[in-house]
Order: structure tokens, then C-alpha cells, then sequence
């Protein structure tokens, strides 16, 4: 899942000042399951912006705003509550507002911050696990992904930066990712795994603007 | 492997117990300070490392302190290199410059995280880790190739060192990792500071089977203050009770004084621990700042 966090509401009010009329778009799948873009938070938004003098031109909660398809679907069915807007703010991550932006060619704002792909332990706790490199070598690893999890994303671990099994970056308190993969491939009876060298990574697989294009 | 092509390297073939020291540049475009620590060392170890932006901090670039200290002053440099600033080109091309001003020794390191530093905001690289690095030297070295195969004309003469924590917990990730680096031909390792020479002893037997020499750190205190900011910073170090209580007793009995001559007597039982009841090869003294205090914990290692 993709986890975001909802901006602070004053950086969300800048952004809107100079636009009267807005339109609002929350996401029914990643940003609900966050708590930050789903239909009770996009409710409570309207009421906000209305608070503060916008007009709400109407709101929608699309099924993946990152899916071109539905969103061009929804914009069509809002009719001139999108087209007679200023603004949209969009409650989502950061692929649902520039296909906003795309589809409705208007000012749109991220509500949002986009934070990581990750795992929901519960509301509130949520943790990266997937740097979307292109090559995934989790086979390996005991499942679990150093290039995620490891600070300094490192092939052959532990550096020195670790104590206790914990990392010395944040202060002590995260683990460190090589003896968690340490631990999971002796238990596993895989030490040979934890043993080979890992040659230098292949970084193209991971360079912006990936597309995947089968047909 | 090839060699010795290096002071260093020759001592620990030859089997003599080696002294390597620690020059740290800083924040400046005068040499005088690093040479100033050159001088104190030569003549008292064998060969000095030249920190690369350590705790992450930028200071002037490690090579040209390297290549300064062997010109003007004799003392043979271990070129401290970490993979967190440079990615793979960077680091070939001073890699390449490295060789042409005459360095020798390499200390192939991670890097404390950018994150610890002075500009936590800073994007770190970590394109090759430490382990991928001594591949790449070896390449270099053995076969004059880079590592896209690439042929490097006049291939440099270097050694390849690398770093380990004694103090790890758990250490048989520490010891796995030190063993994929021997197997693609690390030559001789130098170790966080140890203050306990049973820490050493236990350490030392858990990566005897990698048959490759070790110099085990030793890092005097130029304060309490220091000593407490060592104990914060490096990961898993354990500054045994009993030293913590002396240096403070020192401190507070004879000002700076006697807290030094207390640290001679126990940095200098430390290195003579070290020197005489393990199997290290050699000792890498960490004293930047008071480099004075060289001589006295040597003196003091070989013991009646």
C-alpha cells in the first residue's frame, strides 16, 4: 500500500488561497485504509475549507484515483462541480494528483504527503517495506528487504552502525535490517544465504520515469 | 595477491608488530595542521590513516592529507575511503588518482550515516557498499579492469584494508561480513576501539579461521567529556567501570595532568594486553588531537 499522511491544515489553506472554488477527490483505497483520504476525512476537509470561507464546489471518493480510467469516469459524472472549479484538492498520494492534474487540467492541490510503500500493523503504525528497485532479491534475504529496511540500503550487511541488532540511525530505536535477515536465515537453516557476496547492485532498474509497457 | 607494496603490508608479512596511527583533516584549506600530526607520528608507527569525512562531517578530501603527510613528512598513508559520499565513478576515478600519487594502503568503510552528521538533509550514496568496493580495488589491482571490464591503463599497487567492530552484538553477522570481504581479498582489517582485551581475545578467535592479520583499536580519551562522547556515538563500545572511574578520579586529582598520566598507565596496559596475550598483529591508535601520547603507550606495550 501506498501510505501518505495528511499536510497540516494551514499548509493546505495556503496553497488554496486566490481559489474560491474547489473541488475535493479522496482515494477509496490507500488513503482510506491511511485514514487520510477517505470518505470520513474528505467530509471533514469540506467542512474545513467551508469554515474558512471556500466554496465547495463537491467532492468525490474514486475507487484508485491512480487509475486514469476511473478518474476520467468520476470527473465526467461531477460535470461542471470539477470543470466549474479553481482548484482540486486531492486527498491521495502523489500518482492520484498529477493524474488529476493530467484529466482535469486544473490547479490541484496535495492534501498529502506521500511517505512510502508499506505494511499497516494498525492505524497509526504503518512501516516501509518496499523501495520498488526492479529487482527483487527477497528470495535471498529471508524476506526481508535491506534495500527497504537498511539505512544505508546495503547488499552485504551489517555495517558497523549497528548495536544490540539496532541501527544508529534514529536514535537506536529501528532495527537493523541485516540482523533481522540474520536471524530469519538461521532460523531458516540459510546460513549460505547470509554468507555469499552480494555483487554491486544494478541501479538502472530504478531510475525515474520506469514505465512498464507490455502491450 | 600481489605485494607488499606498502611499509605496512610488508611489516605484518613479515610478522613484526605494527603501529598504525590516525590523522583526521578538518574544515580548512591549510595543511599545517595535518602536517603537524604527521610528525608526531613518524618514526613511532609504521603508517597513518587519513580519516575520510568521519561521523560524517566534510572536511578536506582524505587523499590529498594522504598524499601530503607520504611527500612531505615520509609517513606512509592508509587512505581512508567510504562508499557513503561517492558513487561507483566517483570512487574509481579517486581510486585512479589514489594510485597515481603513490598511495599504497586503502581502508575500504561504509561511512557513519549521513544521517548522524552535520547535514542530516544530505542524500547519502551507498552505490557500492564497503563489501563491493574491495571487489573493485581487487579488480583494479589484479586484473587492471574496473568493474565494467574496462581496462585501466598503469593499474594501481594498492592494499586493501577493512574496518570491524569488535564490540558487535550480535557478532556472527559481524564475522560473515569480514569473511566475504577475506574471500574477495581484503588484506589486513583494523578494528573499532576495544577497551577490554577480553572483547579482543573473543573477537580475535571468532575470525582466526580468515587467517588474515588484525590491529586491534586503541583510543585514549583526550577528555572525559570525550571518553563520554565516545561511548554515545560508537555503536555497542563498553568502557569498562573500573577505567571510566579512574580517568574521573584522575581528573578530579590532578586536573588534565594527571587524567593524561592515568591514561598512559591504562592505554598503555591496554596496548600491552594487546601486544602480549592475543593474536593481534598490531595495534591502530586512535589519537587525534594528542598525538604526544603515541610514544608512551608503545613504549609502555612492550613491558618489562
Amino acid at each position: 500500500m501506498i501510505i501518505t499522511t495528511q499536510k497540516p491544515l494551514d499548509k493546505i489553506f495556503e496553497m488554496c488561497k486566490g481559489f474560491g472554488r474547489v473541488f475535493v477527490v479522496g482515494c477509496g483505497v490507500c488513503a482510506a485504509e491511511c485514514q487520510t483520504g477517505g470518505q470520513p476525512e474528505v467530509e471533514a476537509m469540506v467542512e474545513k475549507l467551508k469554515e474558512v470561507g471556500k466554496e465547495v464546489t463537491g467532492y468525490t471518493i474514486i475507487e484508485s484515483v491512480c487509475d486514469e480510467r476511473r478518474t476520467r469516469i468520476a470527473f465526467r459524472n461531477s460535470g461542471e462541480a470539477v470543470t466549474g472549479a479553481d482548484a482540486l484538492l486531492i486527498m491521495s498520494c502523489g500518482t492520484a494528483v498529477q493524474v488529476a492534474s493530467d484529466l482535469s487540467k486544473k490547479i490541484c492541490i496535495p492534501g498529502c504527503d506521500t511517505e512510502f510503500i508499506g505494511m499497516t500493523e494498525r492505524i497509526g503504525r504503518f512501516y516501509e517495506r518496499c523501495k520498488a528497485c526492479g529487482d527483487c532479491i527477497l528470495f535471498e534475504t529471508g524476506g526481508i528487504c535491506p534495500i527497504a529496511r537498511c539505512a544505508k540500503g546495503i547488499l552485504n550487511g551489517p555495517c558497523g552502525g549497528q548495536s544490540k541488532g539496532k541501527c544508529e540511525v534514529g536514535g537506536w530505536t529501528k532495527d537493523c535490517a541485516w540482523v533481522l535477515i540474520y536471524k530469519r536465515l538461521k532460523e531458516l537453516g540459510r546460513l549460505d544465504d547470509f554468507r555469499r557476496y552480494r555483487p554491486r547492485k544494478d541501479y538502472s532498474t530504478a531510475s525515474p520515469a520506469r514505465e512498464v509497457v507490455f502491450r | 595477491m600481489t605485494g607488499p607494496n606498502s611499509e605496512l603490508m610488508r611489516e605484518l608479512i613479515e610478522g613484526r608488530f605494527v603501529f598504525t596511527g590516525e590523522i583526521e583533516p578538518s574544515k580548512t584549506t591549510s595543511l599545517q595542521g595535518v602536517l603537524e600530526a604527521a610528525k608526531k607520528l613518524k618514526g613511532h608507527v609504521v603508517a597513518a590513516n587519513v580519516t575520510d569525512n568521519p561521523t560524517a562531517y566534510a572536511y578536506m578530501n582524505a587523499l590529498i592529507p594522504s598524499y601530503i603527510i607520504q611527500r612531505e613528512v615520509g609517513l606512509e598513508a592508509v587512505y581512508q575511503m567510504t562508499v557513503r559520499d561517492r558513487n561507483r565513478l566517483a570512487l574509481t576515478s579517486d581510486l585512479l588518482g589514489a594510485g597515481a600519487l603513490g598511495i599504497r594502503n586503502i581502508l575500504v568503510l561504509s561511512g557513519d550515516h549521513t544521517a548522524v552528521g552535520e547535514y542530516p538533509g544530505a542524500k547519502p550514496v551507498y552505490d557500492l557498499d564497503s563489501t563491493n568496493m574491495v571487489e573493485l580495488i581487487r579488480r583494479m589491482v589484479d586484473r587492471g579492469v574496473d568493474l565494467g571490464e574496462n581496462r585501466v591503463i598503469d593499474p594501481p599497487k594498492f592494499h586493501i584494508g577493512i574496518a570491524s567492530n569488535p564490540n558487535a552484538d550480535p557478532l556472527e553477522p559481524e564475522v560473515f561480513k569480514i569473511e566475504r570481504k577475506v574471500m574477495l581479498g581484503a588484506e589486513f582489517i583494523q578494528t573499532q576501539a576495544v577497551y577490554d582485551v577480553e572483547v579482543a581475545k573473543g573477537f580475535l578467535d571468532a575470525i582466526a579461521y580468515l587467517n588474515r592479520p588484525v590491529l586491534i583499536g586503541v583510543a585514549p580519551f583526550k577528555s572525559i567529556s570525550a571518553m563520554e562522547w565516545m561511548m554515545r556515538l560508537v555503536p555497542g563500545i563498553i568502557v569498562p567501570e573500573e577505567i571510566q572511574s579512574r580517568l574521573r578520579r584522575a581528573r578530579e586529582r590532578g586536573g588534565k595532568e594527571e587524567f593524561y598520566r592515568e591514561s598512559i598507565e591504562i592505554f598503555g596496559q591496554l596496548a600491552h594486553d594487546v601486544r602480549k596475550t592475543t593474536k593481534a598483529k598490531g595495534i591502530h591508535l586512535m589519537t587525534i588531537g594528542f598525538e604526544w601520547i603515541v610514544p608512551s603507550i608503545i613504549e609502555r606495550s612492550i613491558g618489562a
